[in-house]
């Protein structure tokens, strides 16, 4: 059984990694990474509400009736999404204003849905928050790594620190269309790997 | 028309602002689809920013629950969505026929909540809001519409094997983008 709650946990960061396997969530997921931090804060602001609803809709499973689950879903989540919303805004104001939008959208955000639809519906309590908390950590572990990515190319920064001179960096992959070209090359590193450790 | 150049070419809402992405790489396979979504969101897109700019001027601010914004917004446009299925059913079957499966995507299509997040943030008036929205959604459609273009011939392209499909078609939306930057000084 305890392997099992382990498996739960690693799949959301492995197998099922949602930013580089299932392809959910790419708003966020291209819109906050311009920087490291940005895009790890915005992975842990998911993260917290992915886990907090998943737990909140396995216990409400039984009482929510089966027709009217999805705006039941989107209630529990848009409470959660405010809750975070408001400590962000109190307490990092700096890093509410770089994520902007962006925190409101978490609402839409496809993974979250995602999970209280296919998990969180169906299993017990303790198994959803370690899918919440799984899931949650390979979507931070993705954007924190975007992000880097485009902080270092785009800037010749690692998390403000200099790791070469500003002006070799090419400022296009902090802009919008790097993000792009920046995610995809990822994607296919990580298809590239895959494909390779099954050989 | 400022406001209308700029939401279509120098801010489009998914190559510079990073909305609808979902959307943008799911329904973008064929022209046809890609059609249907656009203007299945456009007419959505429309409404919804009507109704949640009219619920928050004279519901939430004069009661000070703007903190309530995100839920009764989501809630607004889940409704909406649902509303207007119901409605395009019985008046016109034919529109139906053509937006119907695009219609409950479009609750979690995040420009929807995104624009109308935005026309209260900028604090615009009721027909500037109008206009932002339409020309918000034109500018989806344009990126949507000609990115499924872009997508049919890649199908017919020898592409390596562990680029084909969303890889490349991220690479393709960065190439788009960068085209679109092209725009931005025209507006300041």
């Amino acid at each position: 059984m305890k392997s099992n709650y382990l498996k739960t946990f690693t799949n959301g960061i492995l197998n099922e990694n949602p930013v580089f396997v299932l392809l959910l969530g790419m708003c966020p997921t291209l819109g906050t990474t311009s920087s490291g931090p940005n895009g790890m804060a915005m992975g842990l602001a998911t993260m917290f509400v992915l886990t907090c609803s998943n737990v909140v809709i396995s216990s409400l499973k039984n009482l929510i009736p089966d027709q009217v689950r999805i705006p039941a879903f989107i209630v529990v989540i848009a409470t959660f999404v405010t809750v975070v919303q408001m400590c962000m805004e109190a307490y990092v104001p700096a890093l509410y204003a770089s994520l902007g939008l962006f925190i409101p959208l978490i609402v839409v955000n496809c993974i979250v849905l995602g999970r209280a639809e296919a998990f969180a519906a169906k299993n017990g309590i303790f198994s959803s928050m370690l899918d919440g908390l799984g899931i949650g950590a390979g979507f931070t572990l993705a954007l924190t790594l975007l992000g880097s990515v485009r902080e270092l190319l785009g800037t010749g920064k690692l998390f403000n620190k200099v790791i070469y001179p500003e002006h070799f960096g090419s400022l296009i992959f902090v802009l919008a269309p790097g993000a792009f070209i920046a995610l995809g090359y990822l994607i296919v590193i990580v298809n590239k790997l895959k494909s390779k450790s099954k050989k | 028309m400022l406001i209308f150049v700029a939401a279509v070419f120098v801010n489009n809402i998914v190559l510079a602002q990073f909305l609808g992405i979902c959307p943008f790489l799911g329904v973008s396979k064929k022209v046809e689809t890609a059609v249907g979504m656009s203007a299945a969101v456009a007419f959505v897109m429309t409404i919804a920013t009507l109704v949640t700019f009219l619920m928050q001027k004279y519901v939430l601010n004069p009661m000070h629950l703007e903190f309530m914004q995100t839920i009764s917004f989501i809630l607004i446009i889940a409704a909406l969505v649902q509303m207007v299925e119901i409605i395009l059913k019985k008046v016109s079957p034919a529109l139906y026929q053509a937006l119907g499966v695009f219609l409950p995507l479009i609750t979690t299509n995040c420009t929807i909540l995104g624009v109308a997040i935005i026309v209260i943030q900028k604090n615009f008036d009721l027909p500037t809001a109008l206009v932002y929205a339409v020309s918000t959604a034109v500018g989806f459609g344009l990126a949507l519409i000609l990115f499924s273009g872009i997508r049919e011939q890649l199908n017919l392209t020898k592409i390596p094997q562990s680029m084909a499909g969303t890889p490349v078609a991220l690479i393709v939306a960065g190439i788009l983008a960068m085209a679109f930057m092209g725009f931005a000084g025209i507006v300041k």
